[in-house]
């Protein structure tokens, strides 16, 4: 072959990319935004006493099996959320541990459990839809039967929190699902249920940004009154003392926020919580994927100009005896 | 175009060796390993943990072994669309390296999955989750398999004498062909985009966001070239056939043009990010990144001038830190560079270390039984059986 033909073909192959890229409009996908009854919890670290009653609480109403660490394994201690344990209490500690809530020679509680993201990035990777979000209340469920245990979740949540239980030949993921088991008994979230001081509150997540906003509004020593459990249910609330919270909302604007929402006396770095833009890893992922393969209109293209260019430069077989090409 | 000459011929010869012995006992031991996985779970063998959901199984086996598999790719792509027939003695050997180096991986996914019953699951619709990046990978390499043991049958169809068969599909493989070159072009290049929703938790030196599928369909082409280099020279040394640096020259000259793009992207985009600085940190990151770079800029070297790139010798090298800076920046991207909290460490297990290398074992096994077996092979005049 000349040098002609081959850089008339080269143009060729390059037009057909170009042609491909550009016939695809760019579905760009914004990140998503809180569902009309988005369900949540409300996490406020300077309440919590970490009495840990909702680590044992999730643990019965879940079914899961305790974990050992201690050297007389007398009771259930979780370090971490694992294949066992789907919520944990940890503490911050700094220096003497003097005071609570505070940074420097202080210490506090800081709750881990998924965040039922509004824009949830184990959603959007998970291949069969085992993870789903709930188009109405928002709660990010997980469905064993639909999963193949690739971990993708595991390896795309930006809070580690879907976990994965290695040690089985049948494992399945496991994560906090809001309780959504027991929402047909009229009950909810057995970790706010039990909460004795109200640090974890269960509501849907209008009630629980006004809650916030009144707890913000407070001067720090104030007396009011904190409510338990459910915001909107029964009335359990009992009078205590606002507390000095730092600037900053976690689950606001993280990620395209999240339905778990935290107040704390402590900067969320420091309680293991990072910063994270206000923009989803789901809709970055998504807008690129739609880009290149929306409606297949790309590929297609591509396909058939590729088909045309191949046509002519692939020779019919028995030329040559049976070389394809 | 002499080469159309050298029509295909299977090589012949016994296939008992001590190398296939020896192969064949490593794939035997991964096999064991294997069983014991499934009956026990992947913690049984693996060092996976949450922290690294992902180990050497999917990010060699997988990611960096299809990659390594797209000599078959890269050659069609050349000979086919850039129609430069001159390399065609090249394209059946690598198309052969590429149906095994896939099937593998495709195989091998199955290994690492908890749930490998389910694995339907990803082409049902009502399961199938199309926005999912790995959904499109997942789809987008069983259908490539299925197009290349398409696109390779005429070899069997040859040795088994069904001409009829083969007159029917030679005139309509061309259209297998264009898809055996619009697939990997998908899939090699979503394999980075998997990253991309892993956000923050990839280290910045990795996370180049929508450059990633760029980024990792170059450097595929480029270990597609690299491995036919590869392939072509040892396939001369151990079956003792001229060497083809004829025709792998000018292909390295292809190669160097590639490299070049490549590298400008790669660079660009991390002046681009800010991220540069962070390769000059003293980090285990850091010091991986400039071993990938190294393997990337050395072949730059050693391919410059038409005289290196007529040494067989200094080609070999050159595909082979090409290779090599191809798995790194794999192994970068989805081990190294992924960062997912404090107190998380992961290093492959022997037994993960032995399924990995009795694939790779397997694999070879397989391709020297189809050569000695099958025509894939072109001639040498007088034929050598
Ligand atoms: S915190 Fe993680 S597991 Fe929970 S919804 Fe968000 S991405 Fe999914
Ligand atoms: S492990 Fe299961 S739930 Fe998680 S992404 Fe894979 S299939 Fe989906």
């Amino acid at each position: 072959m000349d040098r002609r033909t081959f850089f008339k073909s080269s143009l060729a192959g390059g037009a057909a990319l170009a042609v491909g890229a550009a016939s695809c409009p760019a579905q760009a996908r914004g990140t998503n935004t809180l569902p009309p009854e988005a369900l949540g919890l409300l996490f406020d670290s300077t309440l919590c006493v970490g009495c840990k009653a909702c680590v044992a609480a999730c643990k019965e109403v879940n079914g899961m099996p305790v974990e050992n660490f201690t050297k007389d394994a007398y009771w259930d201690t979780p370090l971490d959320l694992s294949g066992k344990t789907l919520n944990v209490i940890k503490v911050y500690r700094d220096g003497d541990m003097a005071a609570k809530d505070r940074e420097e020679n202080g210490f506090a509680f800081i709750k881990k459990s998924c965040m039922h993201c509004v824009d949830p990035s184990c959603v959007s990777a998970c291949p069969v839809s085992a993870m789903r979000k709930d188009a109405k209340t928002g709660i990010v469920t997980y469905d064993k039967d639909a999963c193949i245990g690739c971990r993708y979740c595991v390896a795309a949540c930006p809070f580690g929190v879907p976990r994965f239980t290695y040690d089985s030949a049948t494992p399945q993921i496991s994560k906090c699902q809001l309780c959504v088991h027991r929402h047909k008994d009229g009950k909810y979230a057995a970790c706010a249920e039990v909460c004795p001081t109200g640090a974890t509150l269960y509501g849907t997540v209008a009630d629980i940004r006004k809650e916030i906003a009144r707890r913000r509004a407070l001067k720090p020593g104030e007396q009011t009154s904190f409510p338990r459990g459910k915001l909107g249910g029964k009335d359990q609330s009992y009078p205590g003392v606002a507390a000095k919270y730092i600037d900053h909302v976690y689950g606001e604007t993280e990620f395209g926020g999240t339905q778990m929402m935290m107040l704390s006396g402590v900067s969320f770095q420091k309680l293991g919580y990072s910063n994270l833009p206000p923009n989803s890893d789901a809709a970055s992922s998504e807008t690129l994927q739609h880009t290149l393969y929306g409606g297949l209109i790309a590929p297609i293209v591509v396909l058939g100009a590729l088909t045309f260019i191949a046509k002519r430069n692939v020779k019919p077989d028995n030329e040559e005896g049976g070389n394809h090409g | 175009m002499a080469d159309y000459a050298h029509a295909p011929r299977p090589l012949g010869g016994s296939l008992v060796t001590p190398v296939t012995l020896l192969l064949g006992v490593l794939a035997a031991i991964a096999g064991v390993i294997l069983l014991y996985r499934f009956i026990y779970g992947l913690g049984a063998v693996t060092n996976l943990s949450d922290g690294y959901p992902w180990g050497i199984w999917i990010a060699y086996d997988v990611v960096v072994g299809s990659a390594l598999a797209c000599g078959g790719y890269s050659m069609a792509l050349l000979v086919y669309i850039f129609n430069k027939g001159e390399y065609h003695p090249l394209v059946r050997p690598a198309l052969l390296a590429s149906l095994f180096g896939y099937t593998l991986a495709g195989a091998s996914v199955i290994f690492d999955l908890g749930r490998w019953w389910n694995v339907w699951h990803i082409f049902w619709p009502g399961y199938a989750q199309v926005n999912s990046v790995m959904f499109e990978v997942a789809v987008c390499i069983s259908i490539y398999i299925l197009v290349m043991w398409i696109e390779f049958s005429p070899a069997f169809l040859e040795k088994f004498g069904m001409r009829n068969a083969q007159r029917k599909l030679g005139k309509v493989l061309f259209f297998f062909i264009a898809l055996g070159v619009l697939l990997p072009s998908m899939h090699q290049s979503s394999l980075g985009s998997l990253l991309v929703i892993f956000g923050q938790q990839i280290h910045p030196l990795w996370r180049s966001g929508w450059l990633l599928p760029v980024l990792y369909l170059t450097t595929a082409i480029l270990l597609g070239f690299a491995v036919v280099v590869f392939e072509a020279t040892l396939s001369s040394i151990g079956f003792r056939r001229p060497l083809e640096t004829k025709v792998l020259a000018p292909l390295s000259k292809i190669m160097y043009g590639l490299l070049v793009v490549y590298l400008v992207i790669r660079v660009l985009d991390l002046v681009f990010r800010g991220a540069l600085g962070a390769a000059f940190t003293a980090s285990w990151e850091a010091f991986w990144f400039w071993v990938e770079m190294a393997c990337f800029v050395a072949p730059l070297a050693l391919m410059s001038s038409a005289r290196a790139r007529n040494s067989a010798a200094k080609l070999f090298i050159a595909a082979l830190l090409l290779m090599l800076g191809g798995f790194m920046l794999r192994i970068n991207g989805f081990l190294v560079g992924y960062m997912t909290g404090e107190g998380w460490h992961y290093f492959p297990s022997l037994p993960e270390l032995m399924v990995t290398i009795g694939l790779i074992a397997f694999e070879i096994l397989a391709y020297i039984v189809i050569v000695k077996k099958f025509p894939v092979l072109p001639a040498v005049q007088p034929a050598t059986r």
